[in-house]
């Protein structure tokens, strides 16, 4: 089938056109027939999408499953996979039945709420196999408005303030990309990002409003996508929405932002900062691996001191995300693997310690943790998957925290110690606020009265986390699932990333000694 | 000749000699209750001219001394602007006839004001543009003032009387000034005095002074300020109007002007539209934030949409006009659309424009809630909507007229203006239980609505071929 990865990406979407079209009423019945149909099309998502995952042959680092057409201005509608992004479908494919299944007993406009989170697969699913620019940025963008609307009418109490400030802030990062898309579009007459990869922008200094931008167009252009990537992935200091967010979206909401939407930003710096600026990237590279630094020691230390669950968990997600921009940034093979390795991880850790929260809140109706304390009598099992996760969450060896922690700090190390010394102290930061957490909502006595009727999780909520914990372990003790795939890509990245370094050097040093 | 002449002039012959006929049938026979029969047969006219218009010509033909021209451009704008016209007619129908304002000079002056739009696109002399303009205005005022026993209606034509006599005012002045130090009142003429960097500066006066005056009716700030006061105040089928056909014509007529009159002095020019460009862009974004009233909302964003159109003016590039024309059939498309919308609104049988009446709309009307978000998102440039391309058009024609500056502003602009259409989305979806609007089932605005909302989403597969008739059209003007 050469037209495979357009079947994946627009599965969820027609499930959500019939849904939208044909089904009718708001009653039991109708909000059945939309769940399952909801189930349904997330789970043969899945199922198809796994043709892609073996059918994919690692070896072969260029683009794979290509599929090109005539579109309007002279753009492509042009979709493919390689590494970097093969791994990120799969992931999108697998949490998407599961957070269909965590919304089970949504009672509010249950057939809205079903299309949006299935409009949503689809363009999470585009943006990592897009292979135009335009048509990266179409899906990028689009995922706003679905994010948007799950924040805003099915969130919490503030869900307005936070709706808005979603929206307005990964807007305002996003439009200044446009404009250096279009510089790019301009310059390099194409919209393809296979061949975009291998075009050259203009590295030469000049002197924008009286200040002189070392590496000229290609530290503007890469600042340019960095305002869009940093806020969405999100980095300190532009992070502050993301809390907001992740407190008043309902549940599979949460799970849907830390597992799969946060790794566009980290997705988009490998597929478009490194290659396409490599001298623009080099340029920044010091500046961003120390806001790494301070990104996991910061909000770690925020994090502790938290009173509600899920804000603590998204101030843990920044800090996460943290050592993936690091390792992103050492541009090396271990720290650029260990990035990839870190946002699949977080991807199934955050989503399982959001699904956690999303169990509790279901019962008690609050996030807060002093409402809650020695769960471990009422709800054992709960407690131990709460436990395994939070085990995850801190990096324990033999879970795929670990993996990933180890091996950006590792990269880091070999290109800035002093930044892998300051973020390594983040790992101790992270054991202490995830374990106090633990310690206080599923430890203690038993004294909240409220607490006392507890119901220990069903078969639904037991189901859901069986894969989540399959994949941790597995990823945990056999980490060379993932590296074996991404390994060969990543390689040539950051071959390419030295080559035109050192081109550009050539001819900077020409252009000096010409003068 | 005079026959060779008369063939180019035969669309707008026909539309004058109708309104005409129907004015004099119409007085001498049912007078007000043939108004609905009327607007039925002069939309049906507009489109029957639209097709024709669209399908018959080819090449540039000139007539009556290139007073007139009949080009690729003018037919792509008249196109627009009679199914624009036409549209918002029929749209009008019903909201008018339960009123008691469907007078049946209605579609005769509508028709008429269309024939000074037909008339401004094709200007090849200052003369002709000033016929059209002037046609089109006196119509204008007439129907913007139309419910005369409505203080807020006779208010609003009486300004945009008294704003529009003063920019004629200024564009005349200009003109005369174009003309003494031209020589001529031919585009054609001028065009060859005109040199770039040889422009002598009493005609570079007169060219600020034709550019002030068009601002105005193309709303350009800083010659807004009637914008919002006439949106108000005329009657909804009337300010749908407004914000569609005449912005299209007042925007070919600009586009027109600084091509053939001035095409060899594009960098005198170009910053001054890149000026409006830019306040427009912004104003229309900060200033609508505050609004409740859903028309003065509707007249800042679309004096932020003309300075998106504008910054395709100033990139003054072929491309530049065929990201224009793109935006503006988007842009009235879009229009269109939410007008019908905002014509269902009602309480109690009373006009309701105040978006707060729409908390919760989704619940009740889920369709139509689905098909304003689409719009909405759209206005606000957000893909996967159509909206969004005619942006990337724009900001592409600025970027390489190197207005890189002005693409980062209209960027930063739109990511402002998303604001307020985030909110009517806000009321709709996430509001709170308010009282119900009146359930109006008119299928005719239903399809409209629905049709808008379809080509946003639908036209993103291919534009349905206008881009490539754009790009046609916007070479036959610059060369």
């Amino acid at each position: 089938m050469d037209n495979l990865l357009s079947i994946v990406t627009f599965i969820p979407a027609g499930a959500a056109a019939v849904m939208a079209l044909l089904m009718r009423g708001e009653d039991e019945a109708a909000q059945r027939n939309a769940k399952w149909l909801a189930l349904m099309a997330t789970s043969l998502t899945f199922l198809v999408s796994l043709g892609i995952y073996t059918q994919f042959d690692p070896a072969n680092t260029g683009f794979q499953f290509v599929e090109e057409r005539d579109w309007i201005f002279g753009l492509q509608y042009k979709m493919g996979v390689d590494g970097i992004s093969v791994l990120f479908v799969m992931l999108t494919t697998f949490v998407m039945p599961l957070t269909i299944l965590a919304s089970w007993n949504v009672a509010t406009r249950v057939k809205e709420y079903m299309i949006a989170f299935l409009l949503l697969e689809t363009l999470m699913l585009g943006v990592f196999m897009a292979l135009d620019l335009v048509l990266f940025y179409v899906f990028f963008e689009a995922g706003l408005i679905p994010m948007f609307l799950i924040i805003g009418i099915w969130g919490g109490k503030d869900r307005i303030y936070a709706s808005f400030k979603f929206f307005l802030y990964t807007f305002l990062g996003s439009v200044l990309m446009l404009v250096a898309m279009v510089a790019m579009y301009v310059d390099a007459k194409s919209t393809d990002i296979e061949f975009l990869l291998t075009h050259t922008f203009a590295s030469n200094s000049f002197d924008v409003l009286g200040i002189h931008v070392i590496g000229g167009m290609q530290t503007l252009m890469f600042l340019a996508f960095f305002a869009s990537f940093a806020v969405k992935m999100p980095m300190w200091p532009v992070h502050t929405w993301l809390p907001d967010a992740h407190v008043q979206a309902p549940t599979a909401g949460s799970v849907v932002l830390a597992a799969i939407l946060l790794k566009m930003g980290g997705y988009g710096f490998l597929r478009f900062s490194l290659p396409m600026f490599p001298v623009g990237a080099d340029v920044m590279t010091d500046l961003i691996l120390w806001m790494s630094a301070i990104a996991v020691v910061y909000t770690s230390l925020v994090a502790m001191v938290q009173e509600d669950m899920k804000k603590l968990i998204a101030y843990s997600s920044v800090a996460h995300m943290g050592f993936v921009t690091m390792g992103i940034f050492a541009v090396n093979q271990q720290g650029v693997d260990g990035a990839i390795f870190q946002m699949l991880s977080h991807g199934f850790i955050s989503a399982a310690l959001f699904l956690c929260v999303g169990v509790i809140y279901d019962r008690m109706h609050t996030r807060d943790i002093n409402a809650y304390g020695g769960l471990v009598i009422r709800m054992p099992a709960y407690a131990l998957v709460f436990m395994f996760f939070t085990m995850g969450n801190v990096g324990l060896p033999g879970t795929s925290g670990f993996v990933g922690e180890f091996l950006t700090l590792m990269g880091a190390f070999q290109k800035n110690t002093w930044v892998a010394a300051v973020a390594a102290s983040g790992v101790i930061f992270s054991a202490c606020y995830a374990l106090w957490l633990y310690r206080r909502v599923v430890f203690g006595d038993l004294i909240k009265g409220s607490l006392k009727t507890i119901q220990d999780m069903d078969a639904r909520e037991r189901f859901i986390f069986a894969p989540l914990v399959v994949m941790t372990i597995l990823l945990g003790v056999y980490p060379s699932l993932v590296t074996d795939i991404i390994s060969p890509s990543t390689e040539a990245l950051i071959a390419n990333f030295n080559q035109s370094l050192a081109a550009a050097d050539t001819s900077a040093a020409v252009q000096t000694a010409s003068h | 000749m005079i026959q060779a002449d008369l063939s180019v002039v035969l669309p707008e012959i026909i539309l004058a000699l109708y309104a005409m006929a129907a004015l004099l049938g119409a007085v001498y026979t049912g007078k007000d209750k043939l108004a609905s029969a009327l607007i039925w047969s002069t939309s049906g006219l507009m489109v029957a001219l639209a097709i024709w218009i669209g399908t018959s010509g080819s090449g540039a033909n000139t007539a009556f001394g290139g007073m007139f021209v009949d080009d690729g451009f003018a037919r792509f704008a008249k196109v627009v602007i009679l199914l624009a016209a036409a549209a918002v007619l029929v749209m009008g129908q019903e909201y008018m006839s339960r009123r008691g304002m469907l007078r049946f000079e209605y579609p005769i002056l509508v028709a008429l004001s269309a024939v000074g739009m037909m008339m401004m696109v094709s200007a090849g002399d200052l003369m002709s543009l000033y016929m059209g303009l002037e046609l089109q205005s006196l119509a204008l005022y007439v129907v913007a003032s139309m419910r005369r026993d409505s203080i807020k209606s006779t208010e609003a034509g009486l300004k945009y009387f008294v704003l529009g006599a003063l920019s004629s005012g200024l564009l005349l002045y200009g003109a005369s000034l174009v003309y003494g130090f031209a020589g001529t009142t031919k585009f054609a003429g001028i065009i060859q005095v005109a040199q770039h960097g040889e422009v002598s500066i009493g005609l570079l006066f007169g060219l600020v002074l034709l550019i002030s005056g068009l601002g105005f009716k193309v709303s350009a700030v800083p010659f807004h300020m009637w914008t919002p006061d006439v949106y108000e105040g005329a009657p909804t089928p009337v300010t749908a109007f407004f914000a569609s056909a005449p912005k299209v014509a007042a925007m070919g007529l600009f586009a027109r002007v600084m091509h053939d009159a001035f095409g060899h002095a594009v960098s005198d020019w170009s910053q001054v539209v890149a000026v409006l460009s830019v306040l427009s862009m912004f104003v229309g974004a900060v200033a609508a934030i505050g609004q409740r009233d859903i028309k003065r909302l509707m007249a800042y964003s679309s004096i932020a949409h003309m300075g998106y159109a504008l910054m395709g003016l100033a990139a003054g590039t072929v491309l530049g006009i065929e990201a224009m024309l793109v935006y503006m059939a988007i842009y009235v498309s879009m229009n269109i659309g939410t007008f019908a919308f905002i014509l269902m609104l009602q309480k109690d049988g009373q006009p309701i424009t105040n978006i707060g009446a729409l908390n919760q709309y989704s619940r009740r009307e889920p369709g139509k809630a689905l098909a304003v978000l689409i719009l909405m998102f759209s206005l606000a440039g957000v893909p996967p909507m159509l909206g969004f391309f005619g942006k990337l058009y724009v900001l592409r024609a600025a970027y390489e007229a190197d207005l890189a500056w002005l693409a980062i502003a209209g960027v930063v602009a739109s990511v402002i203006g998303a604001f307020y259409y985030l909110r009517i989305v806000y009321f709709m979806y996430f509001g709170e239980e308010g009282e119900d609007l009146d359930r109006t089932s008119s299928p005719v605005l239903w399809a409209f609505l629905m049709g808008s909302a379809a080509v946003m989403i639908l036209g993103i597969i291919n534009m349905f071929g206008v881009d490539g008739v754009a790009a046609a059209a916007a070479a036959a003007l610059v060369n």
